[in-house]
């Protein structure tokens, strides 16, 4: 593993010291763009990240939608959400949008983790699980503002999307975006993401009467290595539940910044955390229900 | 257990070195540490077998095709020199190592006798020799020669074919010839539907 | 597909119906995308759903299925009466200015002219060109035609290569004298003689307001008149820059006037200037990976390699089946008609030199009496219901589900009961070669059934190689990736090991009329494995003996590839699979299997990757791309042109036309036609149910047609008679109605044994719109069971307002659909999961006169709470 370039780590969970390796290569800042409005929800990327990741193959249940499965697994980590969105006139908006991991810039999960190395953060932006580093405390879980992280109940650790960090640590591009049959998909870097997303949002506006087109890139959380182009960027919830201004929850930040310099104690701070974050915020169980099983998706209620 | 192929490369290649939850500082186990799975496989150039917009595919095989080495599929992704497209592929094409790898293949001969009600192996020869006779026996039974007008019609009658999506080009020649030389006016392919 | 995929990047404008390609075609939908993005290019979907496609598109309409000549016929209105047309292109290009023979009859009845009642058939000798010359701007009564003119016969269809191209062998083949076409046509110029084509096109469908669409398709006019503007829009003020595609699918084949449905979409794209234009067209989509391949080599009853027809009883020998199949031109005297059918012998004798080899010889007729000669139907349907009646004994299923495929699958069951035998070559159990455990079949009753059944393992698609061809006419080759498993083989290798066993029993024992059987030519290298790189140089052609261009003076050695299709004789010196294919494998090698990676004009044309037939052109009748100058019409967009210093055609595609026939000569673009242009009225046998296209009912509907309600339905479309053979009324309670197709997520019934995408999407499901299932008081997930006049099914609803209420004639309607995957073996139907009911179950057996596909497309239900 030494003889060919290896992603970098910029940040990394509950990391006594300095992180190893850090400035020893530049690198770019990488990006997903996702176009919600040329996305056709043939999920090719769903099978492209199962395919690609071996992952084993899980059961599911019809539930009066296109939808594949309420939300992401830990063995399915990219997952179109269907949303029939009514219109004044009586007509239907069919929104697809592809959810996984936004691999934030702040990332909550990060934040949240009290295992040293269990999550790190590349210098080229993605936010990669460690599941050898991994305690399954799950507390990433309730750090991510988009629900994203999922326990593995058998191995107790916690799984998402990687942005195929093996992929582009050999210079390939994930595995979804190759996938992508109408190129609503695009990987490169995020400066360049960025341009394509905002050119799009402006020809949506200008030539196709979607006035509120727009890009989704949240400043909450310093901004995302996913981002989305939205028929209309005011009202982001309709695309199943993105959120307007997601944020970490204070109580992970407030932990971290006030006994980041104490190392030693790492896991009496973690616990800390841990009771802080249970005072605050509320205990990690139950998850808030997925707004498909409400009814939003797919059964035109 | 569902194990994922990436999690048990990842274990194994860090070796022995289990949790670094209490703070050890283990570089590797920090560090991106798979390999890419496809990257000694051997390459295969081919066409989807689905839809009609014929999407190059490179399946990926174990091995590097040395005598001693059963190529078995791992991986198939889009072709990106394929001009039509570029690389990517439906969730159809996405998913063709299961159709490729799957454990509902059909591996033998099988022959369900009269009255019977379920399935019984049969060997290549023994079924080849069957069908022969039979395909002959109805031939003979229902070929005509003229019709009843006494013009040359050399047709039979009483032998239907019907073919599927994926026969190839070449195969489709092929039954054209010998079904046409049998005399069969039955010949359809799902080109029709 | 006249034009290719990644061509549609280069259009301004999409019609999309009868067709989901985001769904059944999601990479080569990325190009509608493309046009978006690059030239803001706007997107109509009209579909009886919301769909994945219509999810992206700038204008959606409800239609209800099986209205779609009314809505098509309503934009020909549209764009008339708004002179949204390409005036010269319809002059020059198409036959607008022919004269129609007196006593031709528009349908106001709902009938042509020439309808016998009994046989319900027409008699089509009013269909046809006036024999003249020049009227142009004299629109009073032509002169008498005269009474010794040349004429022909009429072949094919209009400009469709695909599906339609094909007639049928008529049942009164030579009954009667067949009519001829006119070699020289009157004609008016100036569109305004009452009958010409442009005049009577122009009254058959102004009755097709924007009124008589809404009560039909159910569209609201104002929602119709908007995308009847948006469409023509392109051709505002004549403009010729701008260009429109139309794209459909099976949603549009599979009715009983299925191929009028596509003529429709064709005149539409003639009169506003569209085909042979890049961007342009009419596009099959095609379902499947090589029904094109199939399609082009005669895969069906009716036809032979290229689409020759098969010779029918009538043909006592080869120059009277010639005489019969090879057309001679019909055209205004002062024109040019290519009319490359002309050249039919020698794709004939090529054709028969490569299927019998030395056995055929002159004297023999090249041996054209080992083919069987037809005089009736033998398509899929008749199959079924003939091997129902006992006539079929022993069927072969190559990778074919027929049980599935239906229509009707029970009926299919049934006739499975009455062979003798069934070989089947497949990769995964199916229902077909286990219809004798289908669900309601108990163990006593197997015992009853008394077919044998082959099963033998065929290979997968990585397993083989061989060539396919896409739907823009690509034949591209592919290797092989790794053995069959088990003791699965090669599906060539099977049909080898048949054949040849089979030729050794005639060779041992004799038997009826084996001399075809012994001399079909099967020398390959192994011929127990016929090596399919051998079979596609024997398909392309070779010499039989050295040939030289007497132009060029270039020799092809006996022996030698031939470079293509214009080197094929007559005289036996050459043999050759399937012309259309010839010259895709060369002395130059494989074309097919070129990788050239290059597009210098930025079409999309890629000249150097694989081979596309015709004569590897990629845009189909691309001369009509310029103006009658040899000019691009659009000089952005430059395929071919007239090069006047070169005295030749040339550009970026190869010209689908005489290379050397200088603009002034007046050559028609539509070379394939014996007219040379393309055709807005379709003379004589062209369409067995009407030379324009006519608004009827699908066989299963819910209201009278309000053309003309006394003749409803497509009047030659006959119904099946067996005692499954039901038709349902609204009257009976059938009064929903229903719209089969596919997901993105399977592929028709294959993938059912795919754990990846059963786990996408795991279960059979119809979609229900939210207001008819309020009034059942059904929720999303019950289970509802459907019920036509055969048979029912059942499933899990989806409830949802992606498909509305309508008002159809007034009337409110709703429409439900059903995805066809499921059947009785597949992993989810193992596992207990669905109700192991068939959605083809429910479809009804009848045919479209033109291409006999049945109608899969709105037929009428019931739908109730399960």
């Amino acid at each position: 593993m030494s003889d060919r370039k290896t992603l970098q780590i910029q940040r990394m969970s509950a990391h006594p010291g300095p992180i190893p390796g850090t400035g020893v290569q530049r690198d770019v800042q990488v990006c997903k763009l996702v176009d919600t409005t040329t996305c056709i929800g043939c999920k090719a990327c769903e099978v492209a990240c199962v395919e690609w990741n071996d992952m084993p193959f899980g059961a599911t249940t019809f539930d009066n939608t296109y939808q594949t499965m309420p939300e992401t697994r830990w063995n399915f980590w990219n997952l179109i959400k269907f949303n029939e969105h009514p219109r004044e006139d009586g007509t239907v908006q069919w929104l697809m949008r592809k959810d996984q991991c936004m691999h934030c810039a702040d990332p909550g999960c990060l934040a949240a983790c009290p295992a040293d190395g269990a999550i790190v953060q590349y210098t080229n932006g993605i936010v990669d699980f460690n599941q050898e580093n991994c305690i399954g405390c799950e507390y990433c879980v309730s750090g991510c503002p988009f629900n994203i992280p999922k326990l593995n109940p058998g191995t107790k650790k916690v799984y998402k999307c990687t942005l195929c960090s093996d992929r582009v640590g050999e210079g390939l591009e994930p595995a979804c975006i190759k996938a992508c049959p109408t190129g609503c998909l695009k990987f490169g870097t995020k400066d360049d993401m960025k341009f394509i997303a905002e050119e799009r949002a402006k020809q949506l506006r200008d030539n196709f009467g979607m006035e509120k087109a727009g890009v989704y890139d949240p400043e909450s959380i310093g901004g995302t290595h996913v981002i989305y182009v939205l028929h209309d960027a005011t009202d982001p919830e309709r695309y199943g539940g993105l959120p307007k201004n997601p944020t970490i929850p204070w109580s992970y930040t407030v932990w971290k910044w006030l006994f980041k310099p104490v190392l030693g104690a790492f896991a009496l701070f973690g616990g800390l955390g841990v009771l802080l974050h249970y005072v605050t915020v509320g205990p990690r169980r139950p998850q808030p229900e997925p707004p498909n099983k409400e009814g939003t998706n797919g059964n035109g209620d | 257990m569902e194990l994922s192929r990436r999690t048990f490369l990842k274990g194994t290649l860090v070796g022995g070195v289990g949790f670094s939850a209490l703070g050890f500082d283990l570089t590797p186990v920090y560090a991106q540490t798979q390999g890419l799975k496809i990257s000694r496989a051997t390459e295969t150039r081919s066409t989807c077998p689905y839809c009609s917009v014929s999407c190059g595919v490179i399946i990926y095989t174990l091995g590097d095709k040395a005598k001693n080495a059963i190529p078995q599929v791992v991986h198939v992704e889009g072709d990106p020199d394929h001009p039509i497209n570029r690389g990517t592929l439906c969730p159809k094409g996405s998913s063709l190592e299961q159709d490729i790898l799957n454990d509902r293949r059909l591996l033998k001969p099988q022959v369900r006798r009269p009255g019977a009600t379920d399935w019984e192996d049969i060997s290549w020869d023994q079924a080849n020799a069957e069908i022969a006779q039979r395909v002959k026996k109805t031939r003979d039974d229902t070929f005509l020669e003229k019709d009843s007008q006494g013009r040359t019609v050399n047709r039979c009658e009483g032998i239907a074919w019907t073919g599927g999506c994926t026969d190839t080009n070449e195969f489709n020649y092929l039954v054209v010839k010998s079904m046409r030389s049998l005399g069969v006016c039955y010949l359809e392919n799902q080109a029709r539907v | 597909m006249t034009n290719g995929w990644i061509d549609i990047k280069n259009t301004d404008m999409m019609l999309i119906m009868g067709g989901n390609p985001a769904e059944n075609h999601p990479c080569g939908f990325k190009w509608a995308i493309e046009a978006k993005i690059q030239r803001n290019a706007k997107t109509i979907v009209v579909d009886p759903r919301l769909t994945r496609t219509a999810a992206t598109a700038d204008l959606y309409l409800q239609i209800r299925a099986g209205a779609d000549i009314a809505f098509l016929g309503g934009v020909i209105n549209y764009a008339l009466d708004n002179n949204r047309i390409a005036r010269d292109y319809l002059v020059n290009y198409t036959n607008a200015g022919f004269i129609i023979k007196e006593g031709f009859k528009l349908p106001d009845d709902g009938l042509y002219s020439g309808f016998d009642p009994e046989t319900k058939m027409y008699d089509k000798s009013s269909w046809n060109y006036e024999e003249g010359g020049d009227l142009s701007g004299k629109a009073v009564l032509p002169t008498p035609s005269g009474q010794n003119a040349r004429a022909t016969h009429v072949q094919g269809s209009d400009t469709g290569q695909g599906h339609q191209g094909a007639s049928p062998a008529g049942a009164k083949a030579g009954a009667s004298p067949v009519p001829l076409l006119p070699s020289k046509v009157a004609f008016d110029l100036s569109l305004q003689h009452p009958r010409c084509v442009f005049q009577l096109l122009k009254k058959q469908y102004e009755r097709y307001t924007p009124e008589m669409v809404e009560r039909i398709t159910g569209i609201p006019q104002d929602q119709f008149l908007k995308a009847a503007d948006l469409y023509t829009s392109i051709r505002k003020d004549g403009d010729m820059k701008k260009v429109s595609t139309i794209i459909y699918a099976v949603g549009w084949t599979q009715h009983s006037f299925g191929t009028q449905i596509i003529r429709t979409a064709a005149m539409l794209q003639m009169l506003m200037g569209n085909v042979g234009r890049a961007g342009g067209g009419v596009n099959a989509l095609r379902g499947h990976s090589n029904i094109q391949g199939a399609t082009d080599m005669a895969g069906v009853f009716d036809t032979l390699p290229g689409y020759l027809k098969m010779p029918n009883p009538n043909d006592v020998d080869l120059a009277t089946y010639l005489k019969r199949i090879t057309p001679i031109s019909s055209k205004p005297d002062p024109w040019n008609s290519f009319n490359y059918w002309s050249n039919t012998p020698k794709f004939t004798v090529s054709l028969l030199k490569a299927l019998y080899g030395p056995a055929a010889t002159k004297d023999n007729d090249w041996a054209f009496h080992y083919l069987p000669k037809i005089d009736r139907n033998y398509s899929w349907v008749n199959i079924w219901n003939d091997m129902y009646e006992g006539k079929i004994k022993g069927l072969f299923a190559f990778g074919m589900n027929g049980v599935m495929i239906g229509p009707d699958s029970t009926k299919n069951i049934e006739a499975l009961k009455k062979a003798d035998w069934l070989v089947v070559c497949e990769i995964y159990p199916d229902e077909t070669s286990e219809f004798w455990r289908a669900p309601g079949i108990s163990a006593d009753d197997q015992k009853k059934i008394n077919t044998t059944v082959y099963r033998l393992p065929g290979a997968g698609f990585a397993e083989k190689d061989g060539s396919f061809t896409n739907s823009a006419r690509w034949l591209q080759w592919k290797q092989i990736a790794l053995p069959p498993p088990g003791e699965a083989r090669l599906d060539q290798d099977i049909l080898a090991m048949i054949y040849l066993k089979v030729r050794e029993l005639y060779q041992k024992e004799g038997g009826k009329f084996a001399d075809p059987v012994l001399n079909a030519t099967f020398a390959y290298t192994n011929p127990y494995a016929p090596s399919l790189a051998e079979v596609a140089k024997e398909v392309s052609g070779k010499a039989l003996a050295d040939i030289t261009d007497p132009k060029t003076n270039q020799t092809i050695k006996s022996g030698q590839q031939v470079p293509g299709f214009a080197w094929l004789k007559d005289d036996g010196t050459t043999a050759c699979g399937n012309w259309i294919y010839s010259g895709s494998w060369t002395e130059a090698g494989a074309m097919i299997q070129r990788r050239g990676t290059e597009d210098p004009s930025g079409l999309g044309i890629y000249p150097n990757w694989a081979w596309s037939w015709p004569a590897n052109r990629r845009v189909l009748y691309n001369r009509a791309s310029c103006d009658l100058n040899g000019k691009p019409w659009d000089s952005s967009r430059r395929q071919v042109w007239w090069d006047e210093g070169k005295q030749l055609w040339v550009g970026n595609d190869i010209p689908d036309f005489k290379p050397d026939s200088a603009p002034k000569d007046h050559m028609g673009p539509f070379i394939m036609n014996p007219e040379g242009i393309g055709r807005l009225f379709v003379p004589l046998g062209g369409m067995a149910d009407g030379p324009f296209p006519e608004h009827y009912e699908p066989i299963e509907s819910p209201i009278a047609n309000p053309l003309h309600p006394n003749q409803s339905n497509n009047p030659v479309v006959k119904k099946y008679k067996t005692e499954f053979d039901k038709y349902g009324t609204a009257d009976q309670g059938f009064n929903v109605i229903c719209t089969t197709y596919r997901l993105t997520e399977h592929y028709h019934y294959w993938t059912k044994n795919n754990p990846m995408n059963v786990q996408l999407v795991p279960e059979p499901f119809v979609e229900v719109p939210a207001e008819l299932a309020d009034r059942m008081g059904v929720h999303g997930g019950e289970r509802v069971k459907v019920t036509s006049a055969r048979s029912h099914y059942i499933a899990k609803a989806m409830v949802t307002r992606r498909i509305r209420p309508m008002k159809i004639d007034g009337k409110e309607m709703f429409q439900i659909g059903l995805p066809i995957h499921w059947g009785f073996r597949g992993i989810a139907e193992d596992e207990g999961k669905t109700a192991k009911t068939l959605a083809n179950q429910l479809t009804p057996t009848v045919i479209d006169p033109n291409a006999f596909t049945p109608e899969f497309k709105g037929f009428l239900v019931k739908i109730e709470k399960a």
